[in-house]
């Protein structure tokens, strides 16, 4: 019965530490949502790497942006969406306006706050495909790509090795995903794939966090499908391609989505990884200008996050890609609204009107890295393109060209997402006629 | 000297009755509330409701329901967070199904389904006992999130199995400000604590305390545990379901039901043990103490000039948290709610102990 003790304390409490965590004015507060511990720090941090050291990058090297200095905060989520809220709660009051929670559950918690808090929500290739359409989600950015362009290029890809896509027909293939909002992401795309091109698409749900699979790849043994979809996450990942060669299942015919294959997955997986395939919407090259200049100006000086010992691991260059998003967001909104610390609603502006184009990506020392990418208010994803690449024991080697979602085919699917989510909530949409 | 308690004479039996038989703790306690509807919005921030205070009070009431089950009526329970999960997707599907629906009306529904849902995982309690009851309400724990992910039905067929909550208005008052729904969450916490202290005080409580002591003399005597228990079980899950809605739809706002998970189980289950078991005031006293002190851990640290990488904070949170939870242990076996009583005891002699 005695709560209003303890919150009359509390209060006072966090009003003092609440203070001393005020940013100055004149630095930009870049929040970094990270998980360095828990089950899934393999996957976490040398993104959380990679997003420290680009921005250490152009500190050290160009004194910020435009002159402003950046200041990276880390919290730390473990990959726990209230962890994640609470997160998000502290690195706002301290003025940050571009969050990545680097988890689709805590994306999907965020989504409803964002528009009240005007805090940019950027959840680079992962969180709900559909807030991709910014009509109804203007807060929301999932540029490059969506779990669902994933799927897509999935589809492609397998319609290419057998040689076209009337071939899939009578074809078997299998999604094995964690059943967590994230890996249940891609079904639905699938699904309508399944029913247009006519192949049979078996869904093979995997428990979180995953690491107990010896059941599910014998009855994927039995299913005999044709190739395998591997939607896993974290130390599930390892296990899988571990069981997958006890029943001696070939890695060739799995293709895991981007984030099951990253060096961490088939490092894990040791000898069993080889020859797994999987999906990224960046190159796996490790010799970019940027990781020289990453070298040079922030692993040499001695201030890089763990040493840099994660330098031009996939993960790594996933968290340098997402950190290139903020920053050139942020340096888009500057141009309009001038050189000095962007709020909520600038930062909204800049994402909105990002346009990376090739010149622009060879400055950034990105040559080949990414396709060149434009934002605009309808649309929040940009049209990434997707690689593929495959473990041949000790790196990637990419294995295909860019392979372009067919997102004629997903808008309508998008939109369908979104008006759900628009009747649901009862809000109304942004027209994007004249902008 | 402070808490004296001689020379103050109850003279009817209201005033025997009554929840604080002293004035000291009247006057203190309206003080305390007074602080919480009053107070609080005057200083408090953003940060504070939607991170700290609104996510403590909806585990304090879970921990109040768990504790009316486990520290009253002495039936160990591991389905907090699946009873939890009933609360909160009965909730959403009433609210989002019938929308003319008063959201108070959602809320006690959305109670009394777990409560029936609570009801029948409680059945077995009627035979086993102790860590066997415990693995009981495991199953539950296991088996309702697995069937709100299996049905689509509980999460309207969403793809990802994602529910949001649509906006909360109460009699055309819309619930959107921080401030709003602390009140919002303050206002019911604090009903239900009033019921609950009052039902442990009274007939059901006291036969809840009757089984927890000792089963057997308790039927003896004219209990019946069949009534006993199960009451135990209805109770404490129309709180933990309540408790349950209120964490979605006033904290989170969006959740997958795999979220009601066995961590929240155990961490309501830490939270009466730290606070006290069968006592009200320290399921909040634990709930506060469970989700805040590794908060204040985290940002302390780099305060009191120790410049640590994220990682090493955190594991450093871990490693000086569970160092206090055996030290209180150890030291207070009785919970946070028996520290509070002693520092009354010693109120009372203060500044002259004998």
């Amino acid at each position: 019965m005695k709560s209003g003790n303890w919150i009359a304390s509390v209060v006072v409490g966090a009003s003092l530490v609440a203070g001393a965590f005020a940013a100055s004015a004149q630095e930009q507060l870049i929040p970094s949502m990270v998980y360095r511990t828990g089950p899934y720090a393999p996957s976490g941090t040398p993104t959380a790497d990679g997003f420290h050291d680009y921005i250490t990058l152009l500190n050290n090297r160009d004194g910020g942006l435009n002159g402003v200095k950046l200041k990276v905060e880390e919290c730390e989520t473990a990959y726990n969406t209230e962890r994640g809220v609470e997160c998000y709660e502290r690195l706002k009051a301290m003025g940050g306006t571009i969050f990545s929670p680097y988890s689709t559950g805590i994306t999907y918690a965020l989504i409803d706050r964002a528009p009240t808090d005007k805090s940019v929500i950027f959840s680079m290739a992962y969180g709900r495909a559909s807030a991709m359409v910014g009509s109804i989600f203007p807060w929301v950015f999932n540029a490059p790509v969506t779990y669902w362009s994933g799927a897509s290029a999935a589809i492609q890809f397998f319609a290419k090795e057998v040689g076209g896509k009337d071939k899939l027909k009578g074809k078997k293939i299998a999604h094995v995903f964690i059943d967590i909002p994230y890996g249940k992401e891609p079904n639905p795309v699938l699904q309508n794939y399944a029913d247009e091109l006519g192949f049979k698409l078996e869904l093979v749900p995997v428990p979180a966090p995953g690491l107990e699979q010896k059941s599910i790849w014998l009855q994927i043994r039995q299913m005999r499908p044709d190739f395998v979809y591997l939607t896993g996450w974290g130390a599930m990942n390892a296990v899988s391609l571990k069981e997958a060669a006890a029943v001696n299942f070939p890695r060739e015919k799995i293709l895991g989505g981007w984030y099951t294959s990253q060096d961490s997955d088939v490092v894990g997986a040791g000898p069993a990884g080889k020859g797994f395939r999987g999906l990224t919407f960046h190159s796996v090259d490790r010799d970019l200008e940027v990781v020289k200049q990453i070298k040079a100006h922030v692993i040499d000086k001695g201030q890089a996050s763990q040493n840099g010992k994660h330098l031009g691991e996939v993960g790594y260059m996933r968290g340098v890609l997402n950190a290139v998003f903020t920053t050139e967001a942020l340096r888009a909104a500057q141009e309009k609204f001038g050189n000095k610390v962007m709020d909520g609603e600038q930062s909204r502006w800049g994402f909105e009107n990002l346009n990376l184009t090739e010149d622009r990506l060879v400055k950034l020392g990105l040559k080949g890295f990414i396709q060149p990418i434009k934002l605009s208010c309808d649309n929040h994803q940009g049209d990434g393109k997707i690689l593929i690449i495959q473990w041949e024991g000790d790196k990637w080697k990419t294995v295909s060209d860019w392979i372009a979602p067919e997102n004629q085919k997903l808008m309508p699917l998008y939109l369908a997402g979104a008006e759900q989510y628009q009747r649901e909530k009862n809000i109304p949409a942004r027209s994007c006629a004249k902008s | 000297m402070l808490y004296r308690e001689s020379g103050q004479f109850k003279t009817s039996y209201s005033a025997d009755q009554a929840i604080f038989t002293i004035p000291q703790d009247r006057v203190l306690f309206l003080l305390l509330m007074l602080a919480a509807f009053v107070g609080v919005p005057f200083v408090a921030t953003d940060y504070l409701y939607t991170a700290l205070i609104i996510p403590s009070l909806c585990m304090a009431l879970a921990a109040l329901g768990l504790n009316i089950l486990t520290g009253y009526c002495g039936q160990v329970s591991l389905g907090t967070g699946a009873f939890m999960g009933v609360g909160a997707v009965a909730a959403w599907n009433l609210a989002f199904r019938i929308p003319e629906l008063n959201l108070l009306v959602v809320f006690i529904i959305a109670g009394l389904i777990a409560a029936a849902v609570g009801v029948i995982f409680g059945l077995p309690s009627l035979r086993i006992k102790g860590f066997y009851l415990a693995v009981a309400t495991l199953a539950a724990q296991f088996f309702l999130p697995w069937l709100f992910v299996k049905v689509g039905w509980f999460t309207n067929y969403n793809a990802s199995g994602v529910i949001t909550v649509p906006r909360l208005e109460l009699f055309g008052w819309t619930i959107d400000q921080p401030v709003e729904k602390y009140l919002f969450t303050l206002g019911i916490v604090s009903l239900l604590a009033l019921a609950a202290k009052n039902m442990v005080r009274s007939n059901p409580g006291r036969q809840w305390m009757a089984i927890r002591d000792m089963d057997i003399a308790a039927e003896i005597i004219g209990i019946r545990p069949v009534i006993a228990k199960l009451s135990a079980f209805a109770v404490s899950s129309f709180y933990i379901g309540v408790a349950g809605a209120l964490y979605l739809f006033v904290y989170l706002g969006s959740a997958e039901p795999d979220g009601f998970n066995i961590n929240l189980s155990f961490q309501a289950l830490f939270m009466i043990i730290i606070g006290g078991l069968g006592s009200i005031m320290g399921s909040f006293l634990g709930a506060f103490f469970i989700l805040l002190v590794p908060i204040f851990l985290t940002r302390g640290l780099p305060l009191i000039g120790l410049d640590l990488s994220t990682a090493a904070i955190a594991h450093t949170e871990l490693m000086v948290f569970g160092a206090l939870i055996v030290f209180f242990l150890i030291v207070e076996p009785h919970g946070l709610a028996r520290l509070w009583q002693l520092a009354k005891e010693k109120l009372r002699t203060w500044p002259f102990p004998y």
